[in-house]
């Protein structure tokens, strides 16, 4: 779900980032680049000051709707978006800025307008790139666990997601449990890892 | 019909002042690399914005700074056909020739690609994608692709410097029988003299940033009155001596 978020955004502001130039791009790469940087919980803290109850936002939500984010399982979702979104922004960028400027011109000069330009040749030919970011992305919204415990709190058949189901489990002694979590999920990150190299090895 | 084109454009360390027009012709704009001709080109197609000056063709105004006039690179009609890497990659030499063709229906447009496929001699190769023909089918797919949505000028920016020469003969030959079928004005950049020889109507000779000669290719390359020309001359000859030494007779070899 974040990953869908993540790959629909990520494009849009990679595609913003690698062929425009407008004011304030510095601070946008900046501000999208942050998450990658920052400890999670700093990102749980800023999350909860934007969307708590008494957020910037989320004070407004809570007054029309009587509804708060936080502490469900859609602040999860938000928190994975916001940790993985910097490397989908990453990836897909650099393979937007490799695509060759003179196929982009040819498409204008045949008639063809940004938009057009945009969905039948700069996308199909980042394609690579695009795919290794969303599997990063999607790798790193699965294991996202600071920023989640924060904003989503650790609430066992709701918002608990699986590096948290493990914290659970080796903090309560369950060691059989956390071993086969902690596997798998060893294994399916290696496995995600592979992936993205398949297809970015030609992008980065 | 005809183009009519005064560029002035300053980018670091180069200024382009020049100015000339031509009718349903083949102008070759001639002259050493860097001395603006690509240039030229790319701002009549409205990939760059000039400083100054006016872009017209066929009666259509599409770049005046005085009038401020300028149309996006879509809106405006010319072939462009680049030196190398030209045509998308991820499709079909089909699918690059239909991307060219603006129609009203897929019906029209599907007849007219197979006209244009069938004129050229590219039966067969339509399913095929770049990667998988050679370097002068690719440089025909382009001058297809750039004729196809009838544009009002063609505009090539040495098409064939990166062919062997006999295919660049054959291109020549190819380049003859589309002025035969379309009607229209052609601007041909090209260092080589040969070519500039052989198939200009009109050379417009460009030295530094500057229209130094405008002739045809008799006047231009018979009478050597200044250095330039001199140089030119020398280019020829030096040429000449390159073609006989590269010639097979046997074919592609």
């Amino acid at each position: 779900m974040a990953t869908l978020f993540v790959v629909l955004v990520g494009t849009g502001m990679a595609y913003l980032l690698a062929r425009r130039s407008f004011k304030g791009k510095e601070i946008l790469d900046i501000l999208l680049t942050l998450p990658l940087v920052l400890p999670p919980t700093v990102i749980g803290y800023y999350l909860i000051i934007l969307t708590g109850r008494n957020g910037l936002i989320g004070s407004f939500v809570y007054r029309w709707t009587g509804w708060s984010i936080v502490f469900t399982w859609y602040a999860a979702v938000l928190a994975s978006f916001v940790v993985s979104l910097p490397l989908m922004i990453k990836t897909t960028r650099a393979a937007i800025e490799s695509v060759d400027k003179s196929l982009i011109n040819a498409s204008y000069t045949l008639g063809h307008g940004e938009l057009t330009t945009a969905i039948q040749v700069i996308l199909p030919l980042s394609k690579k790139g695009i795919i290794a970011g969303t599997v990063l992305a999607f790798a790193r919204a699965m294991g996202e666990f600071g920023a989640t415990l924060m904003v989503a709190g650790n609430i066992p058949g709701k918002t608990n997601t699986m590096p948290l189901a493990i914290y659970n489990s080796a903090s309560s002694g369950e060691w059989a449990n956390a071993n086969v979590l902690v596997l798998f999920f060893t294994l399916i990150s290696g496995f995600f890892i592979y992936v993205a190299n398949k297809f970015s090895r030609r992008v980065i | 019909m005809g183009l009519s084109v005064r560029i002035v454009k300053k980018v670091e360390g180069f200024s382009l002042d020049v100015e000339w027009q031509t009718g349903n012709e083949l102008v070759v704009l001639f002259g050493d690399s860097g001395s603006g001709k690509s240039m030229t080109l790319q701002c009549i197609a409205g990939l760059m914005k000039p400083d100054e000056g006016w872009i017209r063709a066929n009666g259509d105004l599409f770049f005046d700074h005085t009038l401020n006039v300028n149309v996006p690179p879509e809106k405006r009609s010319f072939g462009y056909v680049f030196q190398d890497r030209i045509l998308f990659p991820h499709m079909t030499v089909r699918g690059n020739i239909t991307y060219g063709c603006k129609g009203t229906s897929k019906s029209e447009i599907r007849q007219r690609v197979d006209e244009m496929i069938d004129l050229f001699h590219l039966r067969g190769l339509e399913g095929r994608f770049p990667a998988e023909i050679s370097g002068g089918q690719k440089q025909r797919v382009a001058l297809v692709r750039a004729l196809i949505g009838r544009p009002d000028a063609l505009l090539l920016d040495e098409p064939f410097s990166a062919l062997d020469y006999p295919i660049r003969l054959e291109m020549v030959r190819l380049l003859e029988e589309v002025r035969k079928e379309f009607d229209l004005p052609v601007v041909l950049v090209t260092h080589d003299v040969l070519e500039a020889y052989t198939l200009a109507d009109r050379i417009v000779v460009y030295s530094e940033g500057r229209v130094s000669r405008v002739g045809s290719p008799a006047e231009v390359f018979r009478l050597p009155a200044g250095l330039d020309a001199e140089a030119l001359w020398n280019g020829f000859l030096s040429g000449v001596r390159g073609v006989r030494q590269k010639v097979d007779p046997f074919g592609e070899g």
